[in-house]
């Protein structure tokens, strides 16, 4: 894969998520290229506030996604509980109440199957730890479309079921534990400071 | 071309065929989620991909409910969001109160949860016998079900906790008749409700009200659709009246932004403004 021909990251976690996205986000520098869109599995009726966690030690902007919000690089986008997040053809976020898929809202996989339409070949998806299967048929449709498929390693997750069950498919390019999942990103999306030292 | 692309096409053809041989106009839906719901749709009915729903939707007798059903998914619940049925309470019931007569639309209404919900809040503030609730939707199943007024008795437990959380007074199942599995919601509140099929997309002002209540229906469309949508609102409503929307939905970026005053934001509760 030639460096800079990805457009967007997709990230799905369900427990032990929060730590992970941490470990995921923290390192990535304020310039990082690519937008990320961002679903962990949350209670409901809770009032998200994610966001405001992540922000902590996080360089790129956090936020809580909206409907119709265009997504843009430089920025993390993170579903409301109770709703589907999904990106338009456009390049907007929109939310669903639709019913529940893999028993939850928001599901992995209704962001990843929406994101792979749009974004195809440019398109890095990364599933983390978690106790459901959901986000295997979403990586599905990430590998259909040619997109990349970063599944967390799951003798390093707090939750191995979803990491397992995306490799068990068969649907992972690589395996990787957090911090190389974070590495890995700015290997493939390289930032300005750096693309410029590279020319 | 990608398959990706190949499916936007027959996605786009088909909402074309659904417009132009039924009127029913889904070209200003948000498409990723319609998109999920035509696949559904097409799965369910043993059809390879999505264009071959084409030439069933335009000649196949029957197959226009089964494509409505599908396509307006009706996932609703007994007082969701209770905080928002806590504010219609405390901050808008108190001001509907001062009208002689209270009249409230609420489009997109599915199966009936929420107006039924509606009117369990005007009962215990006293305000039953001057009410009368206009619930629309263009899913005739789901209006059947609607008037129907009968539940799943499991799904009460959940109900009752929202209700609970949105300062109700008594218990909830004081609401309905339970028998075997299934609970009905009472004669004197369901009699308040009147079901109608509406369709906002092609249809215009429904009544004049004091309230709409239209909770995540906006988010499914696009910003064309979501304008003329707010205009219908903005035309039903007298001045001063009450609009409340789905608790991720925002008048911002609208035509209408100016034209409503929040009255809390957090609850998504407007009021339409004076003559401007």
């Amino acid at each position: 894969m030639t460096a800079g021909s990805f457009q967007a990251a997709v990230v799905g976690c369900s427990a032990g998520g929060l730590e992970a996205l941490h470990r995921l986000l923290d390192p990535l520098p304020a310039d990082f290229p690519l937008p990320l869109v961002v679903v962990a599995h949350l209670s409901a009726n809770s009032d998200s506030l994610l966001p405001q966690l992540l922000q902590g030690k996080c360089r790129l902007k956090v936020l809580e996604a909206e409907d119709k919000m265009p997504v843009v690089a430089g920025s993390v986008y993170v579903g409301p509980p109770g709703y589907h997040l999904l990106v338009e053809a456009d390049h907007t976020l929109s939310l669903s109440v639709d019913e529940k898929v893999c028993h939850v809202r928001p599901a992995i996989d209704v962001l990843f199957r929406s994101a792979a339409d749009v974004w195809g070949d440019g398109l890095v998806a990364i599933l983390l730890t978690g106790a459901n299967r959901d986000g295997t048929a979403g990586l599905r449709a990430v590998k259909q479309r040619g997109g990349l498929c970063l599944v967390q390693d799951p003798a390093t997750a707090v939750a191995e079921t979803m990491p397992r069950s995306a490799i068990a498919a068969g649907l992972a390019d690589q395996v990787l534990p957090l911090d190389e999942i974070s590495r890995s990103l700015q290997r493939i999306a390289p930032s300005r400071a750096k693309k410029g030292k590279l020319e | 071309m990608t398959d990706a692309e190949l499916q936007d096409i027959e996605t786009r053809l088909f909402f074309e065929a659904m417009a132009v041989r039924h009127g029913y106009d889904f070209r200003h839906y948000a498409r990723a989620s319609m998109k999920r719901r035509v696949q559904a749709l097409a799965q369910s009915v043993g059809c390879p991909d999505i264009g071959s729903l084409i030439p069933r939707v335009l000649r196949e007798e029957g197959f226009l409910g089964q494509a409505l059903a599908h396509l307006s998914v009706p996932v609703t619940e007994m007082f969701r969001d209770p905080a928002v049925f806590l504010a219609l309470r405390r901050e808008v019931l108190p001001i509907l109160d001062s009208y002689p007569r209270i009249s409230v639309w609420q489009p997109g209404c599915a199966t009936g949860e929420e107006p039924y919900s509606l009117a369990v809040l005007f009962e215990e503030e006293g305000m039953l016998p001057k009410a009368q609730i206009y619930a629309t939707d263009i899913n005739d199943m789901a209006l059947a079900k609607a008037e129907e007024a009968i539940y799943p008795a499991r799904n009460l437990a959940a109900y009752a906790r929202n209700y609970a959380q949105a300062g109700g007074k008594t218990t909830l199942a004081d609401y309905f008749t339970t028998a075997y599995d299934f609970s009905k919601i009472s004669e004197p509140l369901r009699q308040k409700v009147v079901f109608a099929h509406h369709n906002l997309v092609a249809d215009g002002v429904f009544c004049e009200v004091h309230m709409v209540l239209c909770r995540n229906v906006l988010i499914y469309f696009d910003r064309t659709l979501q304008n003329r949508v707010l205009a219908l609102f903005h035309d039903s409503l007298v001045r001063g009246g009450f609009l409340c929307l789905g608790k991720k939905e925002t008048l911002e970026g609208t035509d209408y932004a100016d034209r409503f005053r929040p009255v809390d934001r957090d609850c998504r509760i407007w009021r339409k403004a004076e003559a401007s």
